[in-house]
């Protein structure tokens, strides 16, 4: 059984993350993974068919850095805010007692310049969750995308 | 209705708006183009191995089955029942021995040909047809099929060229070199862009455009217009292939050239540089080439990331981007890793392909409401004669993408250029 604590902290995270997300606070996003991680965008479909082709495939967390220095620096992308809803979060305990298998929906609205939202992406976090002296952080984040012919384009972390 | 343009010069170094936003012209495309004598993109053979293996697909908004069959040989057909217009197979992908329409269980062999017909004699002598239907005259329409170094095209004319002319020695070539050993299929992604199918199949003939937009390419060295590149076109100028070479400029020629104002290779380099390496695989050194079949593929190499991408309009103001990614059976596990590492670079949420979509549905989106007489100016690289050029900063091939689009859609203005 999962100390009551550590629920609570993992908890917090996915909070953090969405909040993180959600107010274009990328560079605090990146504070939510540990230096070794694993940050992955899937196409359901792909792990349908046995594939390996990802939508975005961060080894480590420079190469999440360089994704959000390029987003800032060199992009152009749609302009949009985001909004993510993430629920049914459970949360499996490893062999590891400081390693947690996570798994959690989400639901990712996008509103444009207008004002005029829809429903963008929605699918399932599979992730891995390591705590370091007492505070959670992702060591691996995998995004099963359901709805995998992404609207319009891809930018911003889901 | 019967077509009337109106183009203000013969090289179609202006376009109008209303071409990219008018439902009777789609309608036309869809007859004349890709119901037309033209070749489209259906798949890869490596896509439908085995016999029995099956794959849905579209060429513009006609839904197509492609089957291998038990010859080994692969048949394209219209994947709309005969007999009440249901589409047959429902799957993107799969292996079968029969295709059945789920409606009223009208099923067909992997050739098209209609097999099974229930209660066709009706039950105990009431119901069912009448004794001159034959299946013969209602299988799946066939699309005439060719294969050419594993890449399975189809057509719907009878009229059209084989496929060997229809692409002509660049695009031959092209596909020869990212196709000269077998593939494997990485996996696919896919989008919906929110424009009209023109204006990517403009975007994917506009060598300059990268190096502005997509500034990740700039900014990282990956690929300037300052390189040592050009564009090639078959002999219609229907197809195109842009090309660069590995480190054939300096950031002291880009610096010059942009003005400096683009050049931010001093300050920004990348912590993990592991997603740029280039593993030198043909005999060129070529680190970029994107050929452009028209009317609806593309292949693609930018340093080890393969692919190919696929338009399927859907509508006049949508369609889906397919991106399918492949390796080379004899990839060892540092290489397959290596090419799924830089296809951080394409697709939808690609670094260097992300700004593509947005680029198109602003343009989509500002030119809806223009007027009859608006149009876009199309002549970096001068204007008149269409032809290929061994410097990267023009925009030819799209002159060379409407001179075909209005010869197939019998709208050519006089003495016109081809």
């Amino acid at each position: 059984m999962i100390e009551t604590e550590k629920r609570f902290a993992i908890e917090d995270l996915f909070s953090a993350y969405a909040s993180c997300l959600d107010s274009d606070r990328l560079e605090e996003w990146l504070d939510l993974f540990v230096e070794k991680c694993v940050y992955k965008i899937v196409p359901k479909q792909n792990l349908t068919l046995g594939l390996p082709v990802t939508l975005m495939l961060c080894e480590n967390k420079n190469m999440l850095r360089d994704r959000i220095a390029s987003l800032r620096q060199a992009n152009e992308y749609s302009i949009h805010t985001d909004r993510h809803l993430i629920s049914n979060v459970c949360i499996k305990t490893e062999s590891d007692a400081n390693t947690f298998m996570v798994e959690a929906n989400y639901a990712l609205f996008q509103t444009d310049n207008e004002g005029n939202g829809c429903l963008y992406s929605f699918g399932t976090y599979v992730d891995e969750v390591l705590f370091d002296e007492n505070i959670p952080k992702f060591l691996c984040k995998t995004v099963i995308v359901d709805n995998w012919s992404i609207p319009h384009m891809l930018s911003t972390p889901i | 209705m019967s077509l009337n343009v109106e183009w203000q010069r013969r090289d179609y170094s202006r376009v109008p708006y209303w071409l990219y936003h008018d439902t009777d012209l789609y309608n036309h495309e869809q007859k004349l183009i890709f119901r037309g004598t033209t070749w489209s993109y259906l798949c890869l053979e490596a896509e439908i191995p085995e016999t029995g293996d099956f794959k849905t697909t579209w060429v513009g908004d006609t839904p197509i089955l492609v089957n291998r069959n038990k010859d080994g040989k692969i048949h394209a057909v219209v994947n709309r029942c005969a007999h009440r217009g249901a589409a047959v197979c429902r799957h993107a992908q799969g292996n079968t021995k029969v295709h059945t329409c789920i409606y009223h269980r009208w099923s067909y062999d992997l050739t098209g040909n209609l097999i099974g017909i229930p209660f066709q004699r009706g039950i105990q002598g009431l119901g069912g047809m009448d004794d001159d239907f034959d299946k013969a005259d209602h299988g799946l329409r066939k699309l005439r099929v060719a294969c050419f170094k594993g890449v399975i095209f189809g057509s719907f004319s009878e009229n059209s060229e084989n496929i060997e002319d229809y692409l002509g020695p660049m695009m031959q070539g092209h596909i020869t070199r990212l196709f000269h050993k077998p593939i494997k299929v990485l996996g696919y992604q896919r989008q919906r862009i929110h424009g009209n199918w023109k204006f990517y199949l403009e975007n994917l003939r506009d060598t300059y455009h990268a190096s502005l937009l997509h500034e990740f390419l700039v900014t990282f060295g990956l690929d300037r217009a300052t390189q040592k590149g050009g564009v090639e076109m078959d002999k219609r100028h229907r197809h195109n292939l842009t090309y660069a070479h590995a480190s054939s400029d300096s950031d002291l020629d880009a610096k010059e050239a942009y003005g400096g104002n683009k050049i931010n290779s001093d300050k920004l380099k990348l912590l993990d540089p592991s997603l740029l390496e280039f593993h030198q695989e043909y005999a060129d050194d070529r680190n970029l080439a994107i050929s452009t079949m028209f009317p609806n593929a593309s292949f693609q190499q930018l340093n080890n990331s393969l692919a190919t991408r696929q338009i399927q309009p859907k509508g006049v103001d949508a369609f889906d981007l397919i991106w399918t990614y492949f390796g080379y059976t004899d990839d060892d596990i540092d290489m397959t890793n290596h090419r799924l590492r830089q296809l951080n670079l394409f697709g939808p949420g690609g670094l260097v392909s992300m700004e593509d979509a947005e680029a198109i549905e602003i343009a989509h989106k500002a030119s809806s409401s223009e007027e009859r007489d608006s149009t876009t100016v199309i002549e970096v690289g001068g204007k008149g004669e269409i032809s290929d050029r061994d410097y990267r900063v023009n925009d030819v091939p799209i002159r060379g993408f409407w001179s075909y689009y209005a010869e197939l859609m019998g709208i050519e203005p006089e003495g016109a250029f081809r």
